[in-house]
């Protein structure tokens, strides 16, 4: 298997086009069939994924399971996982046949809708697998054309608007990065980015228009970096994007996008802005942190006043990845740890927060949270899977969502107290959004008429849960899971960053004697 | 003698061919040879074609230098010859529906790709004007073809009126330019301009470059282009946006390089400014046209911008990644022409974009291959587009001009918007008016999913775009040196 990740990546883009190729007409049958070999096809890209999963070595920092050959222009086809990646590559062929189950009851357009997930599905891969700067970004903007789609075909009634902001928004950040990678292609004269990863860029300040650059080079390319992985995450001030995005997406758009879309600005971080430019990093690193904090309070008191559920949700996701940011650049071994696990456990937290806007969204058909109340009554399976998830949203110990959290925010404390201090407070912000928005939805007494023949949950929206439910609670009570397989690849980052830093320290030092 | 007429021997074929079918025409059933004409014309351009990519080698100079035949000259004739024949085939059902198709057309066409090819080789600023003329001339004519429209009549004037300005501008400049080496030798003109070009040397030279931003169409001299690309007939349109503009970027790349390769500093600034206003006027002006033709002329100014920014960097990579610039587009053009071409209800042309409302649902696999063109054309990965916008991106930066190329991926978001506003109509929309009917040609229809599907294909290790990188870089060592 000397080719498993290429594998891997391309298995669901084959199930497209055998489905945009073989799969004809428009009935029934028709659809049916497009659900199931969707199915068949993300169930057996997971599978083949487990090999990735069970052969990985923990104990080495380098990459794994490379694949090389020339591509077109010079560039280098190159594929390969490492600590960072693999569990990003396991929660994306994890995640997708929960997304196809949830699309059981799309009927319009099935056929184009499956192919649209299912390209998604490899060019997200192809993010976390790609070796190769212009590689990566192929996947990277690729992914922007089926999501593009899946809102503005498949979404809410104010759509258009939605589609064409998550589109423009996330594109002029990556074009700045694409400069930027020619920059350095320039400087390093390669692509390559296990190359790249040990290439030092230059670090001395000049002065670019009468603004003294600190840093030089490496500011200027994190900046660029920054352009598009901010936008990605989404980081406050420019997370606009997202509530209108979540809300018009369908479920499975929503899932994706919380689940998987918003942990490749976490990634491009830890892959590309922290190894490749640390002095830059160092630099920004304050300016980063706060815009982290505010973040996490400032869309925590939004989330508080909405009235849209998908809307909460979002702005809670923007509070979460606040805290990735944040433990990111605190860089030490428990933020990047600490930011790598809360980004895999919001994966599956928001994902089934999403999931489970979508089972009374398709009963309802309305996001309204004041159109509900009471739903204990009728739904108790229901009641007590949002109570859980809701509860790992909160970070309440012993769900996954609490080790991301305190992690991240014991990094910080090490590095800049008064963030800490102000981060922490958005913990009992989010408490109380997440704990109001359960309240008025499934608590008290249901004396909503529309409400009174609602169903509870189908066998299959429960199995749905069931995975989910159980990563939620194992990564809480057993962190180790996922902290061995990061842990060696981290500490190999740090340690490379912090001998960087000196590095320029003292380079500093001498030329300043 | 004898071998300076085999150098310029497909030129001497091509001429003769039009000429003959004139006559041809003329002495027997008239129009009623047009179709035949069109297809041989077509052929012939291939033939040549082929003949040109196959089998030239090195570097052959005739006439005293006065004509160049070399890799770079093969290359950017390969281009036209291989995108005239396209458009031609693609342009006989809409003309004999419309009774357009009179046999004056093939061969007005043939005449314009002898004008070209004498411009792509041009050594010598004399050889350069006849080309040129012989080009434009022949177009014009076409511009105007459907002789009963207004608009089309308007555009052939138009087109006349501001290209004889142009030609006035470039006459200037080359007498200047003349007046001041004492040669209209190329390769007499870069002797002295490398010692440092005097005053009127610079004036020769931006007259000069007017000339050539004009029929390239980048602003500030883009004017014509939205007028004469509405109101010509749609196929002369889509000749229009490929083969003279591929024509013109490399008249200008070789008249910069072979005449002016020594001053480089003196008209890269020029360049730059050219590349940067077409490229954010080209993406702002499009986005309140509802007139697709009129949207793919300012689309085609913003293209222009980029191969531009390519010629700006100077530098061999530069010239490499406009002529691979120039081929990608000119196959993305073929593609979304084919298409335009196609748009039509009840026999009539439609080019408003709000007739594609939910297009898809009549024609699922023609709004696919339009959808790939268009994020093709908007310069998203993975689609071919890209990679042209890549090359030329890194030809800017490694050439010094890392602000261009800043200003043009900021460009590039700018024109997304339009081209996503015509997925947006074609995917998205909800109310379904009379939608398009007919547009049942296999020609246009094998034209535009050969175009899609390149789009993807070509960049895939195995085809690596067909040996085009390769080629172009040959051809950009030759003239840059």
């Amino acid at each position: 298997m000397d080719n498993l990740l290429s594998i891997v990546t391309f298995t669901p883009a084959l199930a497209a086009l055998i489905l945009a190729i073989f799969l004809r007409g428009d009935d029934e049958a028709a659809n049916r069939n497009a659900k199931w070999v969707a199915m068949f096809a993300t169930s057996a890209t997971f599978l083949v994924s487990l090999f990735i999963l069970f052969g990985f070595d923990r104990n080495d920092t380098g990459f794994q399971f490379v694949e090389e050959t020339t591509w077109i222009m010079g560039l280098t086809y190159k594929m390969g996982v490492d600590g960072i990646s693999v569990l990003f590559v396991m929660l994306t062929t994890f995640m997708m046949p929960l997304v196809i189950a949830a699309s059981w009851d799309v009927n319009t357009r099935v056929k184009e809708y499956m192919i649209a997930f299912l390209l998604l599905e490899t060019l997200m891969l192809g993010v976390f697998i790609a070796l190769d700067l212009v590689l990566f970004y192929l996947f990277f903007e690729a992914g922007l054309i089926p999501m593009f789609l899946i809102i503005g075909i498949w979404g809410g009634a104010n759509r258009i608007y939605a589609s064409f902001k998550f589109f423009l928004y996330t594109f002029l950040g990556s074009v700045l990065m694409l400069v930027a990678m020619v920059g350095m292609y320039a400087d390093a004269g390669t692509t390559d980015i296990e190359a790249l990863l040990s290439h030092n860029f230059a670090f001395e300040s000049f002065s670019l228009l009468g603004v003294q650059i600190v840093g030089g080079l490496q500011t200027l390319l994190f900046l660029a970096f920054f352009a598009s992985f901010a936008v990605k995450m989404p980081m406050w001030p420019v997370h606009t994007w997202l509530p209108d995005a979540h809300v018009q997406a369908p479920t499975a758009g929503s899932v994706v996008l919380a689940a998987i879309l918003l942990k490749l600005g976490g990634y491009g971080f830890i892959r590309f802005s922290i190894p490749m430019f640390p002095v830059g990093s160092e630099v920004m690193t304050p300016l980063v942190l706060w815009m982290s904090a505010i973040a996490i309070v400032y869309t925590s008191l939004v989330a508080l006043v909405q009235e849209d559920m998908k809307k909460l949700i979002a702005y809670s996701s923007v509070a979460h990845m606040g805290f990735v940011t944040m433990g990111i650049f605190a860089a030490n071994q428990q933020g990047i740890d600490g930011a790598i696990f809360q980004m895999l456990s919001h994966g599956f937290i928001s994902g089934a927060l999403f999931l489970c806007v979508g089972v009374i969204y398709d009963r309802m058909h309305t996001r309204e949270i004041d159109a509900y109340g009471g739903l204990v009554n009728r739904m108790p399976a229901y009641a007590l899977i949002f109570m859980l998830f809701t509860m790992a949203n909160v970070g309440l110990p012993g769900t996954s969502g609490f080790v991301g959290e305190f992690l991240t925010l014991m990094a910080v404390f090490q590095v800049n107290t008064w963030v800490a201090l102000v981060a922490t407070s958005g913990v009992i912000f989010s408490a109380a959004y997440a704990l109001w928005l359960y309240r008025r939805v499934v608590m008290g007494d249901l004396i909503k008429e529309s409400l009174k023949s609602i169903t509870d949950m189908t066998r299959r929206e429960r199995a749905i849960f069931a995975p989910l439910v159980v990563m939620t609670l194992l990564l809480g009570v057993y962190p180790a899971l996922i902290l061995d397989v990061i842990g060696p690849s981290v500490a190999a980052l740090v340690d490379q960053y912090d001998t960087a830093l000196a590095a320029a320290e003292a380079a500093t030092q001498v030329a300043s004697n | 003698m004898a071998a300076d007429l085999t150098i310029i021997l497909p030129e001497i074929l091509l001429a003769c061919f039009a000429m003959l079918g004139l006559i041809m025409a003329v002495y027997t059933s008239k129009d009623g040879m047009a179709s035949p004409l069109l297809w041989a014309t077509s052929a012939v351009f291939l033939a040549i074609a082929v003949w040109i990519g196959f089998t030239g080698a090195g570097t052959n100079v005739a006439f005293n230098g006065m004509f160049v035949d070399d890799a770079f000259s093969r290359f950017a004739k390969v281009t036209i010859l291989v995108s005239a024949a396209a458009v031609l085939l693609m342009s006989e059902g809409y003309m004999s529906s419309r009774g357009l198709l009179r046999f004056e057309y093939p061969m007005l066409v043939a005449l314009a790709a002898v004008g070209m090819m004498m411009m792509v080789s041009a050594g010598d600023l004399m050889a350069l004007y006849m080309g040129l003329e012989l080009q434009s001339l022949a177009l014009y004519v076409v511009a105007s073809l459907r002789r009963d429209s207004v608009k089309s009549t308007e555009a052939g004037l138009k087109y006349f009126v501001l290209g004889a300005l142009s030609s006035g501008l470039l006459l200037y400049g080359a007498s200047l330019v003349y007046g001041y080496t004492g040669t209209t030798l190329f390769s007499g003109i870069v002797e002295v301009a490398s010692e440092g070009a005097s005053l009127g040397l610079l004036f020769g030279l931006v007259f000069l470059m007017a000339g050539f931003a004009f029929k390239v169409s980048a602003v500030p001299f883009h004017m014509w282009t939205p007028d004469v690309y509405e109101g010509s007939p749609t196929p002369v349109t889509a000749f229009f946006a490929t083969a003279p503009k591929v024509a013109a970027m490399a008249l200008f790349a070789r008249v910069m390089h072979d005449a002016f390769g020594g001053a480089i500093a003196d008209w890269q600034q020029v360049m730059a400014l050219l590349a940067v206003l077409s490229m954010f006027l080209g993406a702002f002006a499009a986005i309140g046209q509802t007139n697709i033709k009129r949207l793919m002329a300012f689309s085609s100014i913003a293209h222009m911008g980029y191969a531009l920014m390519g010629l700006a960097a100077g530098t061999v990579l530069g010239v490499q990644a406009m002529l691979i610039y120039m081929a990608i587009y000119v196959t993305m053009n073929v593609g979304t022409f084919a298409f335009i071409l196609m748009m039509e209800k009840d026999g009539q042309p439609v080019t408003d974009i709000n007739a594609l409302r939910l297009y898809h649902r009549q024609e699922p696999a023609k709004a696919l291959a339009m959808l790939v063109l268009l994020f093709s054309l908007a310069g998203v990965p993975p689609f071919l587009g890209f990679f042209g916008k890549l090359y030329v991106l890194r030809a800017a930066y490694e050439g010094g001009l890392e602000w261009l190329a800043i200003a043009g991926v900021v460009a590039s978001v700018i024109g997304a918007y339009y081209y996503l506003r015509i997925v947006f109509f074609m995917y998205f929309g909800d109310t379904q008016e009379e939608g398009l009917n007919g547009g049942k040609s296999p020609v246009l229809w094998g034209m535009l999913m050969a175009s899609a599907v390149l789009m993807f294909v070509s960049i895939l290790p195995v085809i690596n775009m067909f040996g085009v990188e390769s080629a172009a870089a040959a051809a950009a060592t030759v003239l840059v040196n």
